[in-house]
């Protein structure tokens, strides 16, 4: 009698937590150390997206505020990452700045692989002269410096938020691409993908069955790396000049606005925006790397 | 010797096709996309007198099957064109800056690949251990971090904090660099000199960008050569040498990662694609006088054409080393048929 | 009888992995007489590949020895300093894999091959004497002059293995094992290996350990069979012993399944089920689930290996109730 009544309560939440630890404490013995990284690099990131989102969650300055404290000022008190050389709160253009590196990163990766992807499946599958040709290009584009592409794409299209996105995003679509080709490929010479032609099955439901699933789960992997690049790209294109316009607080842009103000020995103001951009970098990277350790047994003997 | 040239000229006349579609994609986002690529380097400002007589001299009010096949004929004659600010052919900057770029390359590569080949090897070896992490580790950050970043904190360390190493430029005020105008390479025209003074003080400039670029790349061939050791040392013909009782040394360090570095080398093409785009970030970084820089400078100028010049010698670049890194591949692995 | 050349005694050999522990070898224990060939059979995963490359201490990480010694001439091979280990193999006991275009260096030319090992154990000699000693081997094993440079892959997978072969005897070893030698090889030019190997035992006085699944090769190369399942010996005999008078019913069901040219047969015998995982051995007879003649005791006691007969060993209840 006492046994169905303790069955009939509802599951009590230290069981709950408790349950949680076993299977997180088991995914760490059975992945070992990627799990860790994999996670280290899911809280960078949704760190980092949380500050995206919520930017005064974190910081009570205006980022563009010229009179938010002296000129520069070294860190500490008020001002955690000091002032810039306009009087700007430091950690206040990194909270808001986070925006626009973020956006445009992850708006280049998307506008990248919604072409790279269909592209990819398109030519794996279809084959003949049009693989051939497309795959030719693409293989050069990859091999071409990216940044350099990027350069000249944003340099003709003059700056503004769509054109920088667009010339990283350009970048990125060979990458995508050629991912796909080969999974879709390879895929296309499985033995059950004769089978189910065989069957009678349409080129479609082929496709959507049995090649777009298997695809999927390295496109993310590749999704996230691709952002860490596109972040770093886009840092790059704001440092030499060609990024977004003076209005958006840019991490890139304050790298080298701080330049200038490292020989008189104001540190601050370039070890924090280059610290910022590489820990989101850095959050991807990991997050990506992590997840295909875990989506791929045959990478779990590294 | 007659199989390798002809092994040469076939590679040679796979590399055209891809140089073509290379320049191709350079004539659509130099012309085709920005529609007026005059008016867009000029801008909204430009006399429209003076937009339309820059368009004519450039044949840009030609149809654009016109202008590609102008484009095609003229690259083919190696002209590049006249810039359209300063009273120069493009080529002559070109040429001038060129050398300073590929020095600080090199260098950069042999910093890269001297730091990422031993510590990859060496993690592979002791997989696991807290070495291996650290290394990988090491390898995962160092890629994040950005080329210019590191140059700014390697200035701000050894050339701000502790004022050991210079920060800017390729040579010192006491050293005439129109002394040394042989070649271009500053190490090497020293050297011909047989100016020791200026060889250090030319050396001594290369050390903080070659460490940017170097150090930066590192963590890619750290990860490459460690990834390529570990299938390594799983082979057969390892545990095979093992068996016959050659020294762990040898073994490893010999066999293992012998052969783990031949699809380091065919990686090294495309890496060297990342090493271009981090010497133009280097260049910035530290003034070096080099293509990077000019192609900033010349967008600033609006000098379309010697910002085309300078992306189609970019693209000429690339393939030159994707075709030598395919040649030095077929002289090492002997598994190529040629 | 003298001193055997190879004892293994009690050798317990331990996969520690993510999902627990692989008791690869069970207390293995046998010996092998100087002169003599012994051959190793069993299924995939019996151990019988972990066995041999434990004798040259070469089993990969994370496997290691946990138990047991290896005594070959005296001393324990199980406990000795690497470096020791280290000259004992190629010179004293070679080893010959299964796959001879991956166990060769793909970058490496074949007479490096050489020179390399005899730089190792002879570093006195002198390059155009090594050269020398090569040249002879060569010979001796039919593979011309000629192609002393060429790369592994441009030899015929039977030159390879005889490179192999001469890889491991151009020391003079006392002991030879061979993991599998002919498994990559197509039967003519098996044949061909086991006249070979024949040949070379004699002339060289070697003593042979051939690890293999096929029965057709210990029949005709092996004087003693050991027979492994589930990381255990379940009988040791004479060859012809094993063929005609096999005790465990492991064997018995081996021998039956080896279809018989002049015997008309419509259906193929087989064993039904596999061999348990090792992870977590069950008690008993590792082969009790399978066995048609088990018993309950079967089940429960591991059943030791007994010297049934005069030579003849077998881990079997059943045998002792005859």
């Amino acid at each position: 009698m006492k046994n169905t009544r303790v069955s009939q309560l509802p599951p009590s939440p230290g069981g709950l937590l408790n349950r949680a630890l076993h299977a997180f404490s088991t995914a760490g013995k059975t992945y070992g150390a990627e799990w860790y990284i994999l996670l280290v690099g899911l809280f960078i990131v949704v760190f980092m997206i949380f500050m995206t989102a919520f930017p005064w969650l974190f910081t009570s300055f205006n980022p563009s505020d010229q009179d938010a404290g002296p000129q520069l000022a070294a860190p500490g008190g008020i001002h955690l990452m000091g002032t810039d050389n306009l009087g700007r709160d430091i950690w206040a253009r990194m909270v808001w700045g986070a925006q626009t590196i973020l956006g445009v990163a992850f708006a280049a990766a998307l506008i990248s692989s919604l072409i790279g992807i269909p592209l990819g499946l398109l030519s794996g599958f279809v084959g003949g002269p049009l693989d051939r040709v497309l795959s030719l290009t693409m293989d050069s584009v990859y091999s071409f410096p990216g940044l350099i592409l990027a350069i000249a794409f944003a340099a003709m299209m003059g700056p503004g938020v769509v054109n920088i996105t667009l010339a990283v995003a350009v970048i990125y679509i060979p990458t995508y691409y050629r991912l796909v080709r080969g999974q879709t490929i390879s895929i296309r010479e499985e033995l059950y993908v004769e089978a189910a032609q065989v069957l009678g099955a349409k080129r479609w439901t082929i496709l959507g069955r049995y090649i777009f699933p298997n695809v999927i789960a390295t496109t993310v992997v590749v999704f996230s790396v691709n952002i860490a690049d596109a972040i770093m790209t886009e840092a790059a294109l704001s440092y030499i000049g060609l990024g977004l316009p003076a209005g958006m607080p840019d991490w890139g842009m304050d790298l080298s606005m701080g330049k200038k103000f490292l020989p008189s020995g104001s540190w601050w103001l370039i070890t924090f925006p280059g610290m910022m951009i590489m820990t989101l970098a850095l959050g991807f990277t990991l997050l990506g790397e992590g997840l295909a350790e875990i989506l791929n047994p045959k990478l779990l003997e590294r | 010797m007659k199989n390798l040239m002809r092994y040469l000229g076939m590679r040679l006349l796979l590399t055209i096709p891809m140089l073509l579609i290379l320049l191709t994609v350079v004539f659509i986002v130099m012309r085709v996309i920005p529609g007026d690529p005059v008016s867009a380097m000029l801008g909204d400002h430009a006399p429209v007198k003076f937009v339309a007589e820059k368009k004519h001299e450039l044949g840009l009010d030609k149809p654009i099957w016109e202008q590609y096949i102008d484009y095609l004929a003229q690259l083919s004659r190696f002209d590049l064109g006249r810039s359209m600010i300063l009273q120069e052919a493009v080529t002559a900057p070109i040429l001038e800056k060129l050398p300073a770029t590929i020095e600080l390359t090199l260098t950069g590569l042999l910093v890269a690949l001297g730091i990422g080949i031993p510590l990859g090897a060496w993690a592979a070896k002791n997989r696991r251990s807290v070495g291996d992490f650290t290394a990988r580790l090491y390898g995962n950050i160092v890629y994040c971090i950005p080329f210019f970043w590191m140059g700014l904190i390697l200035q701000m360390i050894f050339g701000v904090a502790f004022d050991w190493l210079p920060i800017a430029g390729r040579v010192g005020s006491r050293v005439m660099s129109s002394d040394f105008d042989q070649t271009g390479f500053y190490l090497v025209d020293t050297l011909l000199k047989a100016d020791l003074k200026a060889f250090t003080d030319v050396a001594i400039h290369l050390i903080l960008p070659a460490l940017t670029l170097g150090i930066t790349l590192s963590g890619i061939f750290l990860r490459l050569t460690r990834a390529n050791m570990l299938d390594s040392l799983k082979s057969d013909f390892v545990l095979a040498a093992r068996a016959r009782g050659l020294p762990e040394g040898k073994v490893v360090y010999g066999h293992a990662l012998g052969n783990a570095f031949v699809p380091v080398l065919t990686m090294l093409g495309l890496q060297f694609a990342v090493l271009l785009s981090g010497a133009i970030l280097t260049e910035t970084t530290f003034s070096w006088p080099g293509m990077g820089r000019l192609l900033l400078e010349r967008i600033y100028l609006r000098d379309y054409p010697t910002v085309q010049g300078i992306i189609v010698i970019f693209a000429l670049f690339v393939s030159v080393i994707s075709l030598l890194v395919d040649i030095i591949h077929a002289l090492i692995d002997p598994r190529v048929k040629y | 009888m003298s001193e055997p050349l190879l004892k293994i005694e009690e050798l317990c050999i331990d996969y520690p992995i993510a999902l627990g522990t692989v008791r690869a070898v069970r207390g293995v224990s046998l010996e092998v007489q100087g002169g003599e060939t012994l051959g190793i059979v069993g299924e995939s995963g019996s151990g019988k590949s972990t066995l041999g490359l434990a004798i040259l201490r070469l089993v990969r990480a994370p496997g290691r020895i946990t138990a047991g010694r290896v005594l070959f001439e005296g001393k324990d091979l199980a406990s000795v300093p690497e470096d020791q280990m280290r000259e004992v193999r190629g010179k004293d006991i070679a080893m010959v894999f299964q796959n001879p275009l991956t166990s060769l260096n793909p970058l490496m030319r074949i007479d490096r091959h050489f020179l390399e090992v005899l730089g190792t154990h002879k570093p006195e000699l002198k390059k155009p004497e090594a050269l020398k000693l090569v040249r002879e081997i060569l010979t001796d094993l039919g593979i011309e002059e000629n192609r002393m440079g060429a790369f592994p892959h441009q030899l015929s997978g039977g030159m390879r293995q005889r490179i192999m072969i001469g890889l491991g005897l151009v020391l003079r070893p006392k002991l030879v094992i061979c993991d599998e030698p002919t498994t990559a090889l197509d039967v003519i030019v098996e044949a061909g290996f086991i006249d070979l190997l024949k040949r070379l035992q004699k002339e060289f006085a070697l003593t042979i350990v051939v690890i293999t699944h096929n029965l057709g090769l210990v029949a005709e190369l092996a004087d003693r069979i050991a027979v492994m399942y589930a990381g255990q010996i379940v009988e040791n005999a004479p060859a012809e012993a094993v063929f005609h008078q096999p005790l465990h019913p492991y064997t018995q069901g081996l021998i039956a399944c080896v279809p018989n040219i002049d015997v008309e047969q419509e259906t193929l015998t087989t064993m039904d089920g596999s061999p348990p995982g090792l992870v977590d051995p069950p008690p008993g007879c590792s082969f009790a689930p399978r066995c048609p003649l088990a018993m309950g005791r079967c089940r429960e006691q591991e059943p030791p290996l007994l010297e049934h007969r005069p030579g003849h060993w077998a881990a079997c209840w059943r045998i002792n109730n005859e």
